[in-house]
């Protein structure tokens, strides 16, 4: 790698290993896949923006029913959200312990994941089928249809990833730490920390501001 | 420490996600999660304690709630995802700035629209008037 500052960019390095930014050639499988997995999270965010613009425009198209002032409950929101920062935290420790090549680790943080992960939907569809139990369900008013397509979408990429959770879980211990599997398990911790994200903006845009005096 | 932390060198890019880490690894690793963790904790905790405290001027709250979210989602960037400004991270951050952009656009310009379009339409009374 020393040899790294000799090298102009755009020249080719035979069978050295390329230090990216152009020079000694394509950077790495990891980097290019990373980079490909980022693209396709920020046009996922692109697409959450639509739902978010929409929501924010139908915030208070209530046709009469009841707003989110009446209907959000906050304390379930708060261990929800607490949920999923401690989900995406022992996540990121699941990605230390896969570069550390350590099984047992990386299975005990995967596995605390996942729990957290779990209890976060589960408190989410109590939320839903409450809502729905009420008569306030998507088809009460648009505020609603609103409501639940933004976060219902939101639970439809948890639960997505959930099921990649344990996919990852079941790769390694079939295969071990092989570079593809740690791929992979990079592009996971970045669905699941960008997950994080976007919850960040809807506890805040949806339920705070929806419940704010 | 490992593998793959060592087959990265220390020159080119970095994968999004990805950490340059120098000697401790994975004691390193975990304290930047553990500040993550502690600031976007903390950060979170404030938007619920403000929302209902009364400690600010109650029209300013949703503008203070909007600046803790958005500190958090840079919490969260910087210690989760690793993004940092150097330059083996210059495509993962000009790729965030054009999302962020293009989030910005679809946001603000639907509300901007949406509100000008309700501004200049007929009361919706009138308009069950017509149709009658």
């Amino acid at each position: 790698m020393s040899a790294a500052h000799q090298i102009e960019p755009g020249a080719i390095v035979e069978g050295g290993e390329a230090p990216g930014r152009g020079a000694g050639g394509p950077a790495s499988t990891r980097v290019y896949v990373g980079y490909g997995f980022w693209i396709f999270i920020l046009s996922d965010m692109v697409m959450f923006s639509a739902f978010f613009a929409a929501y924010a425009v139908l915030a208070g198209a209530t046709a009469g029913g009841p707003g989110g002032r009446q209907l959000f409950d906050l304390t379930g929101v708060a261990w929800e959200t607490a949920c999923l920062l401690l989900s995406s935290f022992a996540c990121g420790l699941a990605g230390i312990a896969a570069a550390s090549r350590s099984a047992l680790w990386f299975n005990l943080a995967m596995a605390l994941t996942f729990v957290l992960g779990a209890a976060f939907l589960g408190l989410e569809l109590k939320e839903f089928a409450g809502l729905a139990a009420g008569g306030d369900g998507p088809q009460r008013s648009a505020f609603l249809s609103a409501f639940f397509t933004l976060v219902g979408c939101h639970g439809v990429h948890i639960t997505a990833g959930l099921l990649w959770l344990l996919t990852m879980m079941a790769q390694v211990m079939a295969k071990g730490f092989r570079a593809d599997i740690q791929r992979r398990i990079l592009c996971f911790t970045l669905f699941w920390h960008a997950l994080d994200i976007v919850w960040v903006a809807i506890f805040t845009v949806v339920y705070l501001l929806g419940k704010a005096p | 420490m490992s593998d793959i932390h060592d087959a990265r060198g220390t020159e080119g890019d970095l994968a999004p996600g990805e950490e340059r880490l120098d000697g401790s690894g994975v004691a390193q690793g975990v304290r930047g999660y553990l500040i993550g963790l502690v600031l976007a904790g903390g950060l979170t905790a404030a938007s619920f304690y403000l929302c209902f405290s009364g400690l600010i001027y109650g029209p300013a709250i949703p503008a203070a709630l909007i600046a803790l979210a958005v500190a958090q989602m840079g919490v969260h960037l910087v210690f989760f995802l690793h993004l940092t400004t150097g330059p083996d991270n210059t495509n993962n951050a000009l790729a965030l700035a054009f999302g962020v952009l293009i989030v910005t656009l679809v946001i603000g310009g639907s509300l901007w629209i949406m509100a000008n379009l309700n501004h200049n339409m007929l009361p919706m009374a009138r308009v069950m008037e017509m149709q009658r």
